[in-house]
């Protein structure tokens, strides 16, 4: 066995699509994870809506609530018009919670470990957000970057520090789902070697290694909360950030 | 949706089930109104003039922790990237690198302060 706490970050390759000289396009363990996850969430969402009763069972309970939940903190963080892009952000929230998710159960592959996968969400975001503004209010929405009621002389310094905090968002919303989920995961596999170590040890060591092992449980556990909440901070911050489209400054 | 005239309108029986028609039209139109009206109050509750800039604040210390490191971080490395690159640009290295890290803890320390809720009163043009 590998005593590589890394090692379940490995890319491989299934098939190679397309070969250019420097770059390839393969079709990996990533990208089977990520349609699986997909195809999980369409999957739960269409059995669960089937029966569109008008007291809801349990998968359409669970559906409705995930909608009713991020529709209030669409509203809530970017107003009524920030609605529109309600499929977005549902979308991302439910890839997003899905694949930490996934990524728990054991020999899986956790897509939003890699920093690539997070990196493409966030500047999904601060896509929309940039275009969505600019094709919205033209060169109003230069005004984000320009606080009311400073003097004269500050104005330039802050808005090099304004640009600079609007650049560093989709950097800090990759960064923390990626982070969250790498340091979770290499938690749990670096205790998980200590149970295999300290049980290799001998009849002393077996009792050793209820002490790493009642640790995994309680890291399964936060891991769990880790999980849904970085999707649920991720969601709340592509709102926030939309708002900004929405509402650039005064 | 708990009023005690919905007994009839039993779940599995979807819009299909006003088959057996016990209620006359006029009942149903009454109550159909009188969802109307409470549905509309429902609406008004959800209309949210104005956007809060409110934040996650119900959240344990931990994800807060978190989400304060990664906005600092991701300023400071916003800025040293910017100042980076400008000195590769212009070749002036030591002097974008030297500006662009403080400008970007400035903006980290700006981002942090935004995301705890403190800014609120300094945002950018949120009065």
């Amino acid at each position: 066995m590998t005593v590589d706490p890394i090692h379940q970050f490995e890319i491989k390759r299934y098939v190679d699509l397309l070969n250019f000289s420097s770059v390839q396009f393969s079709f990996t363990n990533a990208a089977v994870f990520m349609f699986g996850i997909v195809a999980i969430i369409f999957f739960f969402l269409t059995y669960a809506t089937r029966g569109r009763t008008l007291v809801p069972g349990r998968a359409q309970s669970a559906a409705e609530m995930s909608y009713e939940f991020i529709a209030k903190m669409v509203r809530d963080s970017a107003g009524n018009q920030g609605m529109v892009f309600f499929p977005l952000v549902f979308s991302l929230f439910m890839f997003v919670l899905v694949a930490n998710v996934v990524g728990l159960i054991p020999y899986t592959f956790t897509v939003t470990a890699h920093l690539i996968v997070t990196a493409a969400l966030a500047l999904l975001v601060i896509g929309t957000v940039i275009i969505y503004g600019f094709v919205k209010h033209g060169t109003h929405f230069l005004h984000l970057f320009v606080p009311s009621g400073v003097p004269g002389f500050l104005l330039p310094f802050l808005v090099v520090i304004e640009v600079v905090s609007f650049l560093s968002r989709p950097i800090s919303l990759s960064l923390r789902l990626f982070a969250n989920m790498l340091a979770g995961h290499i938690a749990l596999k670096v205790f998980a070697f200590f149970v295999v170590g300290l049980a290799s040890a001998g009849v002393a060591g077996w009792f050793g290694a209820t002490l790493p092992f009642l640790m995994i449980v309680a890291l399964t556990a936060l891991e769990l909360l880790v999980a849904v909440l970085q999707a649920y901070v991720f969601a709340v911050l592509t709102s926030i950030y939309l708002n900004d489209a929405i509402h650039p400054g005064h | 949706m708990s009023g005690p005239d919905d007994t009839s309108a039993g779940g599995k029986s979807g819009p299909d089930g006003a088959g057996s028609s016990r209620p006359s039209d006029t009942e149903l139109s009454a109550r159909l109104e009188r969802l109307n009206t409470s549905l509309g109050h429902v609406r008004a509750k959800a209309e949210v003039p104005a956007p809060k800039e409110q934040d996650t604040s119900s959240k344990s210390g931990v994800a807060l922790a978190f989400r304060l490191g990664a906005e600092f971080v991701s300023g400071v490395l916003v800025g040293s990237l910017i100042g980076y690159g400008i000195d590769r640009f212009f070749s002036i290295t030591p002097w974008g690198l030297i500006v662009f890290t403080l400008v970007g803890f400035a903006a980290g320390v700006t981002n942090m302060l935004r995301a705890s809720g403190e800014g609120r009163k300094i945002g950018p043009g949120k009065s």
